[in-house]
């Protein structure tokens, strides 16, 4: 008997999967960077044309290949074409890479979560010192969110070559974050449906909450009006639009595999074309909408900052000169400090070096992004609400529902061609397969728990996905639209969805979207070319900074290991199609 | 008579004025920040509060060490700012126009910390003795982490979810597994009701367009018609 396959039980589970899916910590943490850097309000011009040029016509064609095969990303591309199958592994291996180091964020997420239930928060002071005079010398000379972040959670060393034990504490961490995705991916659709209604819909509430709590903060309109007065003439910046096209790229999670396993789970009736524009649009809706919130917290946290600077430079001040209390504020600071300088010159000229000049703009300048936005700059926000435990642990569970929403398309996007194999998928039940390579994938995930840990993230984190991605995704729509033909594929969809694509689609297929592939393609190598040696940000204890190292030749061996591992088995793969169909041709012709 | 207490009060005067001057040796400076910890509530620094200041120093010094015979007058105080901040000396009563040694001075005053700072309503932050450091009081540390706790309860409700669903899964399959054995079984047996003749099905033979032997009385003429 046939097993017939799993399917979704409504299209709306379909729709939040891919939404919980596309929806992660990039929308949180990179796009309101990006905003920053690049003109404020006025990168939504080139991130908006890039949404129409590349994300929702790569988004539908996934989508329309998965739901019309019926089959995981390895199935589906070589149905399209023998020579292919090298795609689908390459995106399976890609996936594997990622979800390798993911689910180590939600591992601190947990921790983070976990510390969330104490009064006061862990990262709000320092801790004390051994003989209790003072704090922590490594806490006093940077801040007590940073120490908590690189001291208490990471514990990470000075360098990627000391590379240190394994943290007991993140290991345990990560064991619980790979456990909670196994059961959510235990049992195929039947699990997955039912989890992603509360991943794909829980963050919003937190937004909202955080939303209203952070607009009412005391100085969030400071950062709300910095960041978004848009600076057009950041537009003339090559870069922007760059900038643009890759968070538009990575952010809907193309090429992975994911949305293609998914859309193999619908009837194949369904309407891909509108659920591609929903999609595309609620994921960039997401990502406006959490800069909204990260600039309010911005702008509260700067605030709060500039506000403790001028209080200190009064307090240096008042105690210097023995001035009596409440007799300098920040109104008159500047007034009295020019008075100052005059009548006591000598005194002034020793304290100079401790007067700090204190900003606002530089405040809010400082420009964060991935872990460091997300568990720092957060944390040390929330730390300064009131009730910190009720908002922290909302963040943190915020986070956490959309690293698992992502980790659960990017499993999906291992276990459906394992599980839809001969070899594999008919001899064990797909617990089993889900089982080992949650827990594959968890015992290489313990390297990240390592003291140098972080170190080897960062490695994963930009270089694991980027380029393979990007070349994945190209042959992807060069074999769609030339090798399985335009006029097919119209066809498939007319008997699908009952509607052939207007020449909006077609056009972007044929022409554009691979066209910004290439350009995006050629911009790093050329990028990656030119930078020369490769390096990365290591935490000097010593001096509370992080500094600028070199990475070891290991490292970048590893490095070129990872981006050929994927982007070599297209090549490969097609190589392999070729030879066997010649031995198989020179058989039939020896017998014959 | 008058002129010799005139020059003693002067000579004493002038001793004080020595023993008490910024850095002096065994001088501490002193700085209170009230309206800091106060706010509204703020009162004014006067004459009265440093009367208040010297008893707290000459009670601290008392109750340091028992034999201490230290008196209000011993405790002098001298510069006093605005800010609200000063120095002061404590001298030792039975040896004339000598200071008792700052170590003494500064154990005392951090033995007795918590009663001074509560007799001007004020903190460690907020009277500030410079050169005495405090002891900062340690947070307080359950003996298991917190963190831990939440850990197990969450750790526990994963894992009986995942064995749940397991045994569910395995218990769905065995059902699975013996309904279709059953079916299996059926169709057997209706496999074995097939009759063969001559090893061919007789849905077979049928098709073969074969004759009816009229000597055999067909099926329906076995039955008498009423």
């Amino acid at each position: 008997m046939e097993k017939s396959r799993p399917l979704w039980d409504n299209p709306l589970q379909f729709v939040f999967a891919c939404i919980s899916y596309a929806v992660g910590l990039g929308n949180v943490w990179r796009f309101p960077y990006l905003c920053q850097m690049y003109g404020g309000g006025g990168f939504l011009i080139p991130y908006l044309i890039m949404l129409i040029a590349e994300g929702m016509p790569l988004l539908y064609l996934e989508l329309a290949v998965g739901q019309r095969m019926r089959q995981g990303s390895i199935g589906a591309w070589k149905m399209i074409s023998p020579y292919l199958c090298g795609v689908g592994v390459a995106s399976v291996v890609v996936s594997f890479f990622l979800s390798m180091y993911y689910n180590v964020i939600n591992a601190w997420a947990f921790w983070y979560l976990f510390h969330s239930f104490q009064d006061p928060l862990p990262w709000a002071t320092c801790p004390l010192n051994s003989n209790r005079t003072g704090y922590e010398e490594e806490c006093e000379r940077t801040s007590s969110t940073q120490y908590f972040w690189y001291r208490q959670t990471l514990n990470i060393s000075p360098s990627l070559e000391a590379s240190g034990s394994v943290q007991w504490e993140q290991a345990l961490c990560l064991t619980l974050a790979w456990l909670v995705v196994y059961l959510c991916i235990l049992r195929g659709t039947a699990s997955t449906g039912k989890v992603v209604y509360v991943t794909a819909s829980l963050p919003y509430c937190v937004l909202i909450i955080y939303l209203i709590r952070g607009l009412t903060l005391h100085g969030a309109v400071n950062g709300l009006f910095y960041m978004f007065t848009p600076k057009l003439e950041q537009l003339l910046n090559p870069k922007a639009w760059i900038s643009a096209a890759t968070q538009i790229f990575f952010s809907l999670g193309l090429g992975f595999g994911s949305l293609i396993a998914f859309a193999s789970y619908n009837e194949p009736s369904n309407n891909c074309e509108r659920h591609a524009i929903i999609v595309s649009l609620i994921n960039s809706t997401t990502s406006i909408f959490a800069s909204i919130v990260t600039f309010s917290i911005y702008g509260f946290k700067a605030t709060f900052n500039y506000e403790s600077c001028i209080n200190k430079v009064i307090l240096l001040l008042l105690n210097a000169f023995d001035l009596e209390e409440g007799s300098l504020t920040a109104d008159n600071l500047s007034e009295k400090k020019d008075y100052l300088m005059a009548t006591y010159p000598q005194e002034y000229a020793q304290l100079a070096p401790q007067i700090k000049n204190c900003s606002l703009e530089a405040e809010l300048d400082t420009a964060v992004q991935g872990t460091g936005l997300a568990f720092i700059v957060y944390s040390e926000a929330i730390k300064n609400m009131e009730v910190p435990q009720l908002y922290s642990v909302l963040y943190f569970f915020m986070l956490l529902m959309l690293g698992i929403g992502s980790m659960l398309g990017n499993t999906a996007a291992i276990l459906t061609p394992l599980t839809d194999s001969r070899a594999i998928g008919a001899r064990f039940p797909k617990e089993v397969i889900s089982g080992v390579v949650c827990f594959i994938n968890c015992v290489i995930g313990l390297i990240f728990t390592m003291e140098a840990g972080n170190y080897w993230f960062d490695i994963f984190n930009d270089y694991a996905a980027t380029l393979s991605l990007l070349l994945i995704v190209l042959v992807e729509t060069i074999a769609v639209c030339y090798i399985y033909g335009i006029r097919r594929f119209e066809k498939d969809l007319y008997t699908m969805i009952g509607r052939k694509p207007n020449w909006y689609w077609k056009i972007m297929w044929a022409f554009v979207s691979p066209l910004l592939i290439i350009s995006l393609f050629i911009f790093y190598l050329t990028d990656y070319i030119l930078t020369g040696t490769l390096q990365y940000q290591a935490w000097d204890a010593t001096q509370g900074q992080l500094v600028t190292k070199d990475y070891p030749g290991y490292a970048l061996a590893v490095i070129g290991l990872l981006v050929a591992a994927s982007t070599m088995c297209i090549p490969l793969g097609a190589l392999m199609t070729f030879i066997r169909k010649r031995l198989k041709r020179e058989r039939v012709s020896t017998v014959a | 008579m008058l002129r010799a207490l005139l020059l003693i009060l002067s000579v004493v005067a002038i001793a004080h004025a020595e023993l008490c001057k910024p850095d002096a040796q065994n001088a501490f400076k002193v700085r209170i920040s009230i309206k800091t910890a106060l706010g509204d509530n703020a009162y004014a620094w006067d004459a009265n509060e440093e009367y208040l200041f010297k008893a707290m120093v000459a009670f601290a010094m008392r109750r340091y060490s028992s034999k201490s015979t230290t008196q209000i007058s011993n405790v002098l105080l001298c510069n006093v700012t605005d800010r609200v901040s000063f120095w002061f000396v404590v001298t030792d009563s039975s040896k004339n126009v000598t200071t008792v040694p700052g170590s003494v001075v500064e154990a005392a005053i951090r033995m007795n910390r918590n009663r001074i700072n509560s007799a001007f309503l004020l903190s460690d932050k907020t009277l500030q003795f410079l050169k005495i450091t405090s002891t900062l009081s340690p947070p307080v540390e359950p003996s298991t982490p917190v963190w831990l706790i939440v850990f197990g309860v969450v750790l526990c409700l994963i894992v009986a979810g995942i064995v749940f669903l397991i045994v569910s899964g395995i218990q769905k399959h065995k059902k699975k597994n013996k309904e279709s054995t059953e079916r299996e079984n059926l169709e057997e047996k209706v496999e074995v009701t097939v009759t063969l003749e001559n090893g061919l099905p007789c849905e077979v033979l049928d098709l073969k367009a074969g004759h009816i032997n009229g000597v055999f009385p067909a099926d329906d003429e076995r039955f008498t018609s009423l």
